[in-house]
């Protein structure tokens, strides 16, 4: 019987090894390369040499890693918990309100800019921020002369075009949570005088805070895990301004060849990720009693 | 009408026009044979740029490429995706739980984080520039997805219709065959469709694993091109980008209209 009972779970294991192999080992890998002194190519590719806490030192010591982690921390904070998160919200409401033809526009436009490829969406991104590009076009229609976006503030454009890119997942969140909030509560409401802001902040907005919460974990971790955008629109630069853990990973890996360092900044990301990953399971845990 | 109402229509008009102006400039630089970085109704449009990528090793070997790596992921998802779903969502186990909560949590895992690390595994394995591997690669970074995805569809498949096949002596995997696949094809669309759309958008994973041009899906290729024409030939790279990006905005119109615009979210939100 118990034989039987582990012979029903067969199936299970082409996932298993799939994720053992492609994901696990990767991770597990991540976590010993970053303790050697592993490279792109030469001796050290060949025959990788342990040097212990060496990559994890250079990382404090070293100006670009502490500049990355503020850089990615502010484009995380800027560009979901903010731009995409609020935003989204704030489309959702209005969608309320708004008529079906207006609502159902909008919802396509701020979907296609989601659904697109995302070196698409990077290049359209890069062609706007560029010096001649659409913001600056419209920037001169009032008179202003915008600067030179990607250059000037790298920072700035690649969280704006990131808050233009995934803002969709946010609205789309917030759609289906507001869509189950009744009517008749916040006509209650309504009745005992409460001002549309109170209903928001008191009524509306706690009985949606599961589905707030998951949404920042899981765009939380989309950021985190931006590359694309950043790589096409200014490559990190200019001189590291815009160089966000991911690209400085990347950078380390295969520009200077370092897959010791490089490694070593992905291991960090990785962390990052398990614990943004384990919060955002355990709140679905107590979502699902 | 009320005034509210009218507000949050303009609102919402102003903010759908932000979404839009990044996307003018693609599709009017594709017409214009003369476009730059500036948003400009061409002066002479025409379909010159479109003519120009028409050409086998620009548009068609890449997209060959886009094609086959994305359908073969989206397989190798769906297969491992039923397989594993069939036991979780049929028999009580106490490593159901357990198990559903590591995929979950694996989804949460930031792929861009780990490719460094795969391609040193790849140098490793001399699994490098191999389609077949790139394709299994990319297969289990949505696999997570795929798998609760699944398991959440074959739930609503009903048990009672199975437990009469078992009685006729049908092992699980027949039933998993004959009866349950085909009461959930429109899940096995989904999930299909949902993984193809994210394999074919995919730049990072191409771009460190595959390296040879023969081989590259068109994400990577376009990247290639911008970097040595882009600096000239902006129309072309617009009308490259339009021809590219198609597929994926017709498969998720299709996926919408079937499940309703929500259905990427099946998975991860409602959980």
């Amino acid at each position: 019987m118990t034989i039987r009972r582990y012979l029903r779970l067969l199936p299970v294991v082409p996932s298993v090894l799939l994720l053992l192999v492609f994901l696990l080992a990767p991770v597990a890998w991540s976590f010993y390369a970053s303790f050697t002194n592993a490279a792109l190519s030469g001796r050290a590719a060949r025959d990788p040499q342990w040097v212990g806490l060496e990559n994890y030192v250079r990382m404090f010591s070293d100006d670009s890693f502490p500049l990355a982690a503020w850089l990615t921390v502010v484009f995380v904070a800027a560009s979901a918990v903010l731009g995409q998160n609020v935003l989204g919200l704030l489309i959702a409401l209005l969608m309320r309100r708004s008529r079906k033809a207006v609502s159902s526009w909008v919802g396509t436009a701020v979907v296609a800019a989601w659904i697109l490829p995302e070196i698409v969406a990077a290049f359209a991104a890069y062609a706007y921020f560029n010096r001649d590009g659409t913001l600056n076009q419209m920037l001169a229609l009032f008179g202003g002369k915008g600067p030179d976006w990607l250059y000037t503030f790298p920072l700035v454009a690649i969280i704006l075009a990131n808050t233009w890119r995934g803002t969709a997942f946010s609205m789309l969140v917030y759609r289906a949570a507001l869509a189950d909030v009744p009517q008749d509560v916040s006509e209650a409401a309504l009745m005992d005088g409460a001002q549309g802001w109170q209903r928001l902040a008191f009524i509306t907005l706690p009985l949606i805070r599961s589905s707030i919460a998951t949404n920042l974990m899981l765009i939380t971790l989309q950021t985190l895990a931006v590359f694309t955008l950043i790589w096409v629109m200014t490559a990190g630069g200019p001189a590291n301004a815009s160089t966000t853990l991911p690209v400085l990973a990347y950078q380390e890996a295969f520009k200077f060849g370092d897959i010791g360092y490089g490694t070593a900044v992905a291991s960090v990301l990785i962390v990052l990720g398990v614990v943004f990953g384990a919060v955002y399971v355990r709140l679905l845990r107590e979502q699902k009693p | 009408m009320s005034r509210p109402r009218i507000a949050a229509d303009i609102a919402l008009a102003v903010i759908g026009f932000c979404f839009v102006a990044p996307l003018l400039w693609l599709l009017l630089a594709a017409v214009d044979p003369h476009a730059g970085y500036q948003t400009a109704v061409p002066s002479a449009p025409s379909m010159d740029n479109f003519g120009a990528v028409f050409t086998p090793e620009l548009l068609f070997q890449p997209l060959t490429n886009s094609f086959l790596l994305s359908a073969g992921t989206a397989a190798v998802n769906l297969v491992a995706a039923v397989l594993a779903a069939y036991p979780l969502s049929r028999y009580q186990s106490r490593f159901n739980k357990p198990f559903m909560y590591s995929v979950l949590f694996g989804t949460s895992l930031p792929v861009t984080a780990i490719m460094v690390p795969v391609y040193g595994l790849f140098v490793q394995l001399q699994l490098l520039d191999s389609m077949m591997a790139t394709i299994f690669f990319m297969a289990t970074t949505t696999l997570p997805m795929a798998i609760w995805m699944m398991k959440n569809f074959m739930d609503s498949v009903p048990l009672e219709l199975e437990e009469a096949a078992w009685m006729d002596g049908a092992s699980s995997m027949a039933a998993l065959r004959t009866i349950v696949l085909p009461l959930m094809r429109q899940g096995l669309g989904v999930v299909f469709i949902f993984v193809f759309i994210q394999a074919w958008g995919n730049f990072f994973v191409p771009f460190i694993l595959l390296l040879s041009t023969a081989k590259q899906p068109a994400a990577v290729s376009i990247f290639s091109f911008f970097g040595q024409h882009g600096a000239i030939a902006y129309g072309q790279l617009a009308a490259f980008s339009i021809l590219y990006s198609v597929p994926v905005l017709l498969l998720y119109v299709l996926v919408s209209r079937s499940v309703g615009s929500s259905f990427a979210l099946s998975g991860s939100v409602k959980g």
